[in-house]
Parts: C-alpha cells; structure tokens; sequence
C-alpha cells in the first residue's frame, strides 16, 4: 500500500502481513513513515493505493463491481471496533476516571449495560495493575500508569488487533518496564500485535518479526534475533548501530 | 560541615529577618479610607436619594415581576443562544463549505448589528408580513405551475402575535446571543487536544458522539468563563427591550416609577442596586458550573476518590 501527504509520498509501497496470534515490531529512524503506517491500519488515514485488509476486510472501502466505494463514517466505525490503538502521549480522556476511561466506549460504542461494563472495566484494570487507581483522573496518574489505562481502555473493546505507537517513548525510564510487561501479558495472552517501539529487547524477546522501515519503505523484515545480530542491509545496520 | 566531623550537625537557625515595610499601601488605604468616608457621607447627607422611598418602591409588585422577568428572559435568551452558538460553531468547523460558509454569514450578520437595532427590527416583523407559514418551499408557485388551486403549509403563525413583546425580545437577543457564543464554543473546540477525537475515533465512536461525550466536555472548561460573561451582558442588554417595547422588564418598571412621581435619582439608584443583585446572583451560578466541568483538571479529590482514601484511614488505624 501507499499513502501521500499532497505531492509528498511518505509511505513508497509497503507489503506486510501479520498473522493471527503474531507480534510485529515496526522499527526505524523518526519521520520513517511508521505512524503514518499504523494510522492506515485503522483508517485515521486513508490509503491512496494499494489494499489493506484487516480479518479479510479492505479498511476504509468497499470493492463492488471492480470499482472501491468509500465507506460510511458509522462502517469505518465498527471497523475500528476490532482494531485497538495505543498512542505515544495516551490521549486519555482527561474529565474522565480511569475507570470511566475504560467503560466509555464498551458503553457508548457497544450499548454494554453500565454494570457490566463497569465490573469488567475493573477486572481489566486489575489486570494492568491499577485495581487502586479505578477513581483517580489522568492526571493524578504517573505516565505509566496512564499507559497501562490506555492499553486497557483499548482491550475494553475486545478487539482481535491492538496497535502501539511508540507506547514508552513518552515515559520517564524507570516507567519503561511497568508498560512493556503489561504488552508481554497480552502478547503471552495470544493478542495481535503491531508495535513500533525503539525498545530493541522487547523487540527481540516478545517480537515474533522485526521490521525495519526507512524513508517510507521496508527496508529489511524478519526474525528480530536475526535482523538484530545479523542486518542484511546497511542502512539496517546504520540504524542499529545508533539505538543499540 | 567537614564529612568527616563525628558530632551530628547543630540544626540550621530559624531566620527571623525584618520583613520588608510597605509604606504605599498605608497611603493608598489612607486615600482610599478619605475619598470612602467622602463618598458615604454625600449618599447620607444629600437629600436628592430620597432612601426611603427607594426602598419603600423598590420591591413593589411590578418591579418584582420586573426583575423575574429580566431573569426569565437572560436565562432563556443565554440557554438559545448556547444550543445555536454549539450548532453554528460545528457547522463553522465542518468540512462542508457550505454548511461552514452558511455559519460564517450568520455570525457576519449578528454581530455586526447592534442588539438595539435588531430588536426594534423584530419587532416590526410584523409589518414585513402579517402571517408567516412554513411548509413546501415555493408551494403556491408550483402548484400554480400544474394548475391546481391549493398550498401546502405545515403551520403558520400571525406576524402581529409573534413578534410583539417577550417573544420578539427573546427571538432578537437569542439570535444576536448565538453568533458570539458560536465564536466561543469554536474557539473551546479548537483548544481541545486533536488526539482526543483520534483516541475516540480509534474505539470506534461516531463523530457525533466523539463531539458530545469527548470534545463538547472539554470545551466547556474554555468555554465556561467568557459564557459568564454573556450571560452578565445578556442580564445588562435586557434593558434594550425598550426598543420592543418590553413593558413588564426590570428597568423599565423602576423608570416608569420614577417619571410618574418625579423621583429619578432614587429609582435610578435602585435600578444600579438590583443590577448589581441580580449579576452577582448569575456569578455564583458561574462559580458552581465552572467546578463542575474542571474535574480532571485541577488538583481536587473527587467524591469516590475522598470516600476511598477515608475507607483506607479507616483501614489502617484499625
Ligand atoms: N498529517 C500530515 N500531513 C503532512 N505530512 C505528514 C502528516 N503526518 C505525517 N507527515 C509526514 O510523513 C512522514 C512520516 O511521518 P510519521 O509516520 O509520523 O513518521 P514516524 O512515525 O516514523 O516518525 C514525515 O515526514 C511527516 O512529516
Ligand atoms: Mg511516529
């Protein structure tokens, strides 16, 4: 697929697959195009060429008759429904608790009845390990634990693909772990992952690929021990050399 | 100091310096306390207030009925002007050029005539037509065009009814309310963070919902303040229904007092003392909804949060 900003191309033909069950880890050089990529995959982007389908559905259009008709705004919402997104700076809902965070959209989205959402909102913040923070604001919360919420925000949905864009880069270091740990539960929990990450150990250990993109383009992608040890291509190797 | 000194350090002494001395405040609270003491004294001694009377007349039935009228109309002419400044401004911020552009020639419009100018307009709407009725667009016309004798209306009203009195105050300031307030409310969803839409959207909320239950919220906490300050000019512009006429408003009950016994000053002062009364009446209200909608903002314990921490204390001291 690709995807331009007027006349600039910033994502030249990119060609992935994840499978079920699969985590991919999205690494390379700031302005990449990774953002850009994983906005795609939830259509907060459009795609200009190309397809991209998610559980067998094209994001974002309809093919009928051998011609692509854009979809309505209430089909690319439930589209989105399955597709969970972590962003780099949370974007919680900062008038809501962490619990109210989490049961919004099961709520709003989904017509869960308000109980119900309410005790598996909970049950999903125990989960990621904020049981005692269910009543406190965004911003009586560290940057890690306000990660941890946005995570089980996005779970609350029950989507069959969750997102990560940079989840730690935001975060002071000692806060880097407590987030990754949660994504290693899911990732053990048999969660579909897309994670960009400059996090290269968790890359390796919990990555099942490791792609690296470079100036809108796929440069190099594989079993992240064997892309990390061993880069077949330079600029992999340029790259690596800088983040390890 | 030295690391290696084995007696632990005597604590540093406490600082008892001479605070700095403010003679300019002395001065002005001297100036001050003479040009009050002055101005008490012309309110006491100068026979033109008439206290009595004021007071005696200022709490008539009509100026009760006066100042619940007022606030009616402020209370009613704001909660309009709101809901149509809300539906202007997302029509302003839509991506339709023509739904945008039909808001901007709204708020073209209503802001650049003076309320006191569009009220007496409104009033004398019903010179323009006497009846007006809604329905099919061009009915009669095209009716006439196939040959058929007959209309299609949905409902009418008549003009001299309409836009006379309260209802044609309230039409012109609510209409006039709406175009500043869609400025407001734009510039309270442009402050919100564009990450928050992109975070409802990615759950998968509609547009319109993302508006109502993430956007709108938000907003209002940069909406809130300058709203005050309608309201509080909505409260002071009711005085412009003369323009109407409105004859059962505020100032004009505590005028026509005055004239008809020929005692300005006191009804005038009288007119100043409910204004004063009745906007700090609208200031606490203010107060109230700006707490409200600054949760998640600022450092406050929440009910549930107060109610934990308390059941934790509980906890631990048992
Ligand atoms: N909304 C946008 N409009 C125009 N250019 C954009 C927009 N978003 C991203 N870009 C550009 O696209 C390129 C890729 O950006 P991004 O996907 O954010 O990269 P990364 O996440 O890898 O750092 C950058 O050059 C960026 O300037
Ligand atoms: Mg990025």
């Amino acid at each position: 697929m690709r995807k331009s900003f007027g006349h600039v191309e910033v994502l030249k033909g990119i060609d992935l697959t994840v499978a079920p069950r699969e985590v991919m880890c999205i690494v390379g050089p700031s302005g990449s195009g990774k953002s850009t990529f994983l906005r795609c995959i939830n259509h907060l982007e459009r795609v200009d060429a190309g397809r991209l389908s998610v559980n067998g559905h094209l994001v974002g259009y309809r093919e009928k008759g051998g011609r692509l008709h854009e979809l309505r705004d209430s089909e690319v919402a439930a589209q989105r429904r399955e597709i969970g997104m972590v962003f780099q700076r949370f974007n919680l809902f900062p008038h809501m608790t962490a619990l109210e965070n989490v049961v919004e959209a099961p709520i709003q989205v989904k017509g869960v009845g308000k109980a119900e959402a309410r005790e598996r909102g909970a049950a999903l913040l125990e989960r990621v390990g904020l049981a005692d923070r269910m009543h406190n604001y965004p911003n009586q919360l560290s940057g890690g634990q306000q990660q941890r919420v946005a995570i089980a925000r996005a779970l609350a949905m029950e989507p069959m693909l969750m997102l990560f864009d940079e989840p730690t880069s935001a975060l002071d270091p000692e806060l880097v772990g407590e987030v990754l740990d949660v994504m290693r539960g899911l990732a053990a929990d048999g969660m579909t992952m897309v994670v960009v990450t400059h996090e290269m150990g968790f890359a390796r250990e919990v990555g099942d690929t490791l792609v690296f993109m470079d100036d809108g383009a796929v440069v190099e992608a594989g079993d992240p021990r064997q892309v990390l040890t061993d880069p077949q291509h330079e600029r992999t190797r340029a790259f690596l050399s800088k983040v390890l | 100091m030295s690391p290696d000194s084995s007696t632990t350090p005597a604590p540093p002494e406490q600082i008892r310096a001479v605070p700095v001395r403010h003679p300019g405040r002395w001065i002005a609270a001297a100036v001050i306390a003479v040009l009050a003491a002055m101005f008490v004294h012309m309110l006491v001694t100068n026979p033109v207030f008439q206290w009595d009377f004021m007071v005696d007349n200022m709490f008539s039935d009509a100026v009760l009925r006066g100042a619940r009228t007022t606030l009616i109309m402020t209370v009613l002419a704001m909660v309009i002007g709101v809901l149509l400044g809300i539906l202007l401004a997302v029509m302003r911020l839509s991506a339709n050029p023509i739904v945008s552009g039909a808001a901007w020639v709204y708020i073209w419009f209503f802001r650049a005539i003076p309320r006191i100018v569009l009220l007496f307009f409104v009033a004398n709407l019903g010179a323009l037509y006497a009846r007006y009725e809604f329905g099919f667009p061009f009915d009669q016309q095209l009716m006439d065009l196939f040959g058929f004798e007959a209309d299609w209306r949905l409902f009418g009203f008549d003009g001299n009814e309409i836009f006379v009195g309260f209802t044609a105050g309230l039409i012109g300031l609510a209409l006039s309310e709406g175009a500043y307030m869609a400025e407001i409310v734009r510039a309270g969803i442009q402050s919100v963070d564009p990450g928050q839409a992109e975070a409802a959207h990615a759950l998968g909320m509609s547009r319109g919902k993302t508006m109502r239950r993430i956007v709108l919220p938000q907003a209002m906490r940069v909406i809130i303040p300058p709203t005050g300050n309608e309201t509080i000019a909505m409260l002071k512009d009711t005085a412009l229904l003369i323009a109407v006429p409105v004859t059962t408003e505020l100032n004009f009950q505590l005028r026509a007092i005055g004239s008809r016994t020929f005692q300005v000053i006191p009804m005038a002062v009288a007119s100043i003392l409910w204004y004063l009364a009745l906007a700090s009446l609208l200031m606490v209200g203010q107060y109230f909804l700006e707490r409200r909608f600054s949760r998640g903002f600022g450092n406050r314990e929440t009910r549930q949060q107060r109610a934990a921490r308390r059941a934790r204390d509980v906890g631990s001291t048992h």
